[in-house]
């Protein structure tokens, strides 16, 4: 896998936008924040709003800590960050109490855990702490969005076959039958492990193809996967 | 991702004064920032909790308009004015006239994966139950969640007899939970099949909540009638 | 490895003077499923004759994909998936809904085992991941009964095994009333005595004219099966002598303790899935321990978390998940009853 170091080249407005989105998904591609992706996602509500507050504190932590970056002591880096992250997930855990109290219950304690959510974090460290203002917001909104994707890609799944329905409303009519196991832990896991197969299975056929292209061209003989 | 890239940023090390000034700083926007969060959405939180325990009162005391919570504090009741109170507590409702109607009363157990917290309407005057609703539950999907959303369940609330025995100290027939289709006495409740644990449960949190809670609900009676 | 050692055909134990290679074995196994099968077809029906072909042609289906993604040659002709589909369709109760039969089966073969990697590296019994599946996903379905000997078995569906595909089960009271005949009611031994303090006699139990999975109730006739297995050494049958002696001294401490609480040991012996899980599934070669006394421990571990989980759980029958969890504790027993190497002075001493 090629992680293009954004120092090396600069990469256009788009590319840093949408590497979260798909080539760089936190979720596909960088397996992280595992633990609210599987413990929140019982429904496509409660994915869609952790994706929400996540991507608010991505956005907002990584606009402060560009702002701030040379600012920072290296030797403290870490702690402000992290104080820096645990004060955005603090007002999303109000906000999300202002708009539902239905939804903060859902939720539980996986918003507060936002602060531990390695994605954020990890931007701050990769990203924001050595990239202008404009671009860690681009890169945090990607991010953000490919993490709100991936959520939803595994709440509308699991809401669909196990409760029939999506943000609530009811999609397969009273017949259908509930697949219980979907809403329930095992269920992250099955959805989580089939969208990964779904996932490497596309990039290995677009690496396949890049590779068949690139060896027509070259026209040599053999070549492996 | 190059470290080198970051040492180049940052002069070589730092000072004690600088990292004190950046962490100070750091929290003290922080802390702005948290204040603000918090002013703006206080309001709507109360307001959110308040209606949410409005609405689940409301739904188990039927024909209530308004209500007043009271702490259960030893063998007394006391009139809350704020919601701060983390005690145990139960919900007066009133009509329009402010006639009591009735007294929710919150109780919880354990079910068959996690404690079941519910909330249920008792009527002094009929000394029978009005209603009931799951507050909080992990039951089973599909199963044992069936207990808060089957309308015949939660049919069985309706007129379900709490009523105290001569000494007033005890329920005269405690709660029990019977097999589907087979209930024959007002005191029991008709379970579901295949949830039979979570039916069950529900019977014993009730009946456990109703044997405390309901003689000293009807100890101070008349202080709840008059609001006080 | 040396030449010498090249030269040789290397074969683990046992060493039996006749071929018996996997086809072999697995054939018989499928060959004693065969009488279960078909008494369970006399008890409840052409439905699971519906749902033995049903899950047996999905995990056929599921491995013959498999093979092909991996590009692999086809492991079909061996058995073993053969014997997954039937052992998945004995545990399950013989209204069970087809479609629903068919997802196990997918589960069974692709999570249960070609996860870990086919046939040889599957950690868990595959045909048991399948119903662990089921039990989970579609709780009050598996857990819907039917009474045996019902007269109309034989001319038609029970109304639950035609169930539309990603369709609940219709309630099926009418049926169910006019399906049971004198003495057969729809709850099986287990849960009647469980619920409702309702002992069923042993002699009936040993015979299996009585409610439960497709293929579980007949205890005499499972052990007639699995004896044939043991007796052609294609099993090992100290795996279930060790799994039913230790329910039956489980559940005998339970019985001495309180009498009217608990079932007596020969009802746990006999009621429910023990049997068929004991014979048929927790000596499932690869998962089981390969040591004497591995096998021993690992026999007994289940056998004393079946009657723990009867007795104990939230639910009247226990054998499936104190088989899987037997299974995954397998290759910690393996490790620990090494025997000591021929020359060294401890077991964890080499030579």
């Amino acid at each position: 896998m090629n992680t293009a170091s954004p120092s090396n080249q600069s990469p256009t407005v788009a590319d840093t936008f949408l590497k979260g989105i798909w080539k760089e998904n936190p979720v596909f591609v960088m397996v992280l924040g595992m633990c609210p992706t599987l413990a929140v996602t019982n429904s496509a509500t409660n994915a869609f709003t952790m994706g929400i507050a996540t991507t608010f504190v991505l956005v907002g932590s990584s606009t402060l800590i560009s702002l701030l970056r040379k600012f920072i002591p290296k030797q403290v880096r870490i702690a402000t960050y992290i104080v820096i992250i645990a004060t955005f997930v603090t007002m999303v855990d109000y906000a999300i109490q202002a708009v539902s109290l239905q939804l903060y219950l859902a939720l539980g304690a996986f918003i507060q855990l936002i602060v531990v959510n390695c994605i954020i974090l990890g931007r701050a460290e990769a990203f924001a702490s050595k990239n202008s203002v404009f671009q860690s917001i681009l890169d945090a909104l990607g991010m953000g969005i490919g993490f709100t994707v991936a959520l939803l890609c595994l709440g509308t799944v699991r809401e669909l076959l196990g409760t029939g329905s999506l943000m609530g409303m009811r999609v397969f009519g009273d017949a259908f039958e509930p697949w219980g196991l979907m809403v329930l832990p095992p269920g992250g896991f099955f959805v989580l492990a089939g969208w990964l197969l779904l996932f490497s299975w596309w990039k290995r056929r677009s690496t396949t193809e890049a590779a068949t292209a690139g060896v027509a061209m070259q026209r040599t003989g053999s070549h492996e996967i | 991702m190059s470290e080198t890239n970051n040492n180049a940023l940052q002069p070589k090390s730092a000072s004690t004064w600088q990292m004190l000034v950046a962490l100070g700083g750091i929290s003290l926007i922080s802390g702005v920032l948290i204040v603000l969060a918090y002013e703006t959405t206080l309001p709507r939180i109360l307001m959110n909790r308040q209606r949410a325990i409005e609405e689940a009162v409301f739904r188990v005391l039927p024909g209530s308009t308004s209500r007043a919570t009271y702490a259960i504090e030893g063998n007394a009741v006391r009139l809350l004015q704020d919601a701060t109170h983390t005690g145990p507590k139960i919900y007066a409702g009133y009509d329009d006239t402010g006639a009591l109607m009735g007294i929710a009363i919150e109780a919880a157990g354990q079910g068959y994966q996690d404690v079941i917290r519910v909330l249920y309407g008792y009527a002094p005057a009929t000394e029978c139950s009005t209603g009931f609703t799951v507050i909080e539950s992990k039951e089973t999907p599909g199963l044992g969640d069936k207990i808060g959303l089957d309308p015949r369940f939660l049919a069985n609330f309706q007129g379900l007899e709490l009523r105290l025995d001569e000494s007033q100290r005890s329920l005269k027939n405690a709660i029990v939970a019977v097999k589907q289709n087979s209930k024959s006495n007002p005191w029991e409740i008709d379970g579901i099949s295949g949830a039979t644990v979570s039916s069950k449960a529900v019977a014993r949190i009730v009946n456990d909540s109703a044997q405390e809670i309901l003689p000293i609900i009807r100890q101070h009676l008349r202080q709840i009638e008059t609001q006080q | 490895m040396s030449a010498q050692l090249e030269a040789m055909e290397l074969r683990s134990s046992p060493h039996l003077p006749e071929k018996a290679g996997v086809e072999t074995i697995m054939f018989n196994v499928v060959l004693a499923l065969i009488p279960i099968v078909c008494f369970g077809i006399f008890l409840f029906g052409v439905s699971v004759i519906a749902l033995v072909a049903t899950t047996t042609i999905c995990c056929v289906l599921a491995e013959y994909l498999v093979c092909r993604c991996a590009n692999r040659a086809s492991t079909i002709p061996d058995f073993s998936v053969v014997i997954t589909g039937i052992l998945l369709a004995l545990t399950l109760p013989p209204g069970f809904p087809l479609w629903m039969a068919a997802v196990g089966s997918l589960v069974a073969v692709f999570v249960g085992k070609a996860m870990f990697g086919g046939l040889g590296y599957n950690v868990f019994n595959p045909a048991l991941v399948g119903r662990a599946f089921l039990q989970a996903a579609f709780p009050s379905a598996i857990t819907t009964w039917t009474p045996a000997m019902s007269a109309d078995r034989f001319t038609a569906f029970i109304p639950s095994t035609l169930t539309l595909p990603f369709t609940r089960v219709q309630p099926m009271d009418e049926w169910l009333r006019t399906a049971s005949i004198d003495g057969f009611s729809g709850a099986t031994a287990l849960a009647l005595q469980k619920f409702d303090g309702i002992s069923t006699n042993a002699g009936q139990l040993a015979m299996g004219f009585t409610a439960g999975s497709s293929g579980e109730t007949s205890a005499v006739l499972i052990l007639i099966c699995g004896g044939y297995l043991a007796f052609r050494r294609m099993m090992d049958w100290r795996v279930p002598a060790s799994m039913l002696l230790a329910a039956f001294l489980t559940s005998a401490v339970f019985y001495m303790i309180d009498s009217t609480q608990y079932p007596t040991p020969v009802f746990t012996l006999l009621a429910g899935g023990l049997m068929l899980g004991a014979v048929f599934m927790a000596s499932d070669m690869v998962a089981s321990p390969v040591t004497p006394l591995g096998v021993w421990i690992y026999g007994g571990l289940m056998g004393f978390l079946t009657v723990i989980i009867r007795l104990k759980g939230g639910l009247p029958e226990g054998v499936m998940y104190a088989i899987l969890l037997g299974n995954a504790v397998s290759p910690i027993i393996d490790n620990l009853t090494q025997p000591r190497i021929y020359g060294a002075k401890s077991r964890r001493d080499t030579p």
